[in-house]
């Protein structure tokens, strides 16, 4: 038991040192222009590794499961101008379908 | 507005109220209820899953509150589940995290006050809320961020409550489909985005596969890591 609640507080001191550091670092500064064209790129990147590893990632394996079917239809339905609650409604009923039936 | 495909825009614009502060704070709050609510139920799962592997009720409650951080938390229980060590959990979750340091970089020159108020306002961080404030050219929003924070972690620490309490009468959130949910709403986010142009769209690209390679040979953050890394070699490369 104990050792979980020194992971525990371990876990939550890290990651508040993470999310201090950027903002007392810098501080009120006004990021040099060659900063600031990274950060414009940071959240396409980002986001686009969130998607396929969240999509595709499980354990360190690469698997094509019901999630990808979910995301793809959340994909089509965005493309074709669907509302974005509907079209991650659709994922997630594609995904659950696929689940009980596939 | 009118060009708006995937409705992006009814997400993330709170309209005349974002002229104000507190009505940008609410447009956050707002723009992040589809959010919390896919957080809140991860949160119950995750309760289910501290119940299941002997942690009581109180543990995964606390932990929620401390750490507020659904991959670090999973990832907490996945390795002391499988019998690891205190210190492999916390590499494990300080590496799923690493990425809260570039976009705390990122939104550092629109937070307020001194150091102190810097780091808390710093922990509004995640990334639902600072996707959704980010305002293109490398701009974030601070009180929309913060604002959609707020009901996130109302959902995430209620959500962690309800699944250690209740677990057994809830059975797995899997089979509702809804782990999709991040994906899909990341690949919203994304789309607004790629908007940005043509260079937001090769970077997403190379950081998909970049990521999706790095899956198989290194831990689990790496990939995010990686990919963000990949992005500043870019900016730094071709900017003016």
């Amino acid at each position: 038991m104990t050792t979980l609640w020194v992971a525990m507080v371990g876990v939550a001191l890290a990651s508040a040192a993470i999310k201090a550091a950027g903002p007392v670092l810098v501080g009120g500064r006004e990021l040099p222009p060659r900063v600031v064209s990274v950060i414009a790129l940071l959240a396409p990147a980002l986001l686009a590794a969130l998607v396929v590893t969240e999509t595709f990632g499980e354990d360190r394996h690469l698997v094509l499961d019901e999630r990808a079917l979910g995301v793809a239809v959340a994909g089509i339905a965005l493309a074709l101008r669907v509302p974005v609650l509907l079209a991650v409604a659709l994922a997630a009923a594609t995904t659950a379908l696929t689940r009980a039936f596939g | 507005m009118t060009n708006n495909p995937g409705g992006c825009e009814d997400l993330r614009s709170g309209g005349e109220e974002q002229e104000t502060s507190s009505g940008s704070y609410r447009a956050g709050a707002r723009a992040a209820i589809p959010f919390a609510l896919a957080v809140f139920v991860v949160g119950i799962s995750f309760g289910v899953l501290a119940r299941s592997l002997g942690w009581g009720i109180i543990a995964p409650i606390v932990f929620s509150v401390i750490a507020f951080s659904g991959s670090a938390q999973f990832a907490v229980a996945a390795v002391l589940g499988a019998g690891g060590s205190v210190i492999a959990a916390i590499l494990a979750a300080v590496l799923l995290n690493a990425r809260f340091g570039p976009m705390g970089v990122a939104v550092a020159p629109y937070l307020k006050g001194g150091p102190l108020r810097r780091a808390l306002e710093g922990q509004a961080v995640v990334d639902s809320s600072w996707a959704l404030a980010s305002r293109g050219g490398g701009r974030f929003d601070r009180e929309f961020m913060i604002g959609a924070t707020v009901p996130q972690a109302f959902a995430w620490i209620f959500g962690t409550a309800i699944g250690t309490v209740g677990g057994d009468f809830i059975g797995d959130p899997e089979r509702l489909g809804l782990d999709v949910i991040f994906p899909a709403f990341f690949l919203v986010l994304l789309v607004e985005e790629l908007r940005g142009g043509r260079r937001a769209v090769v970077v997403a690209l190379v950081a998909a596969v970049l990521a999706l390679t790095l899956v198989p040979f290194a831990p689990p953050g790496v990939p995010v890591i990686a990919a963000a890394c990949m992005a500043a070699l870019v900016g730094l490369r071709r900017s003016p």
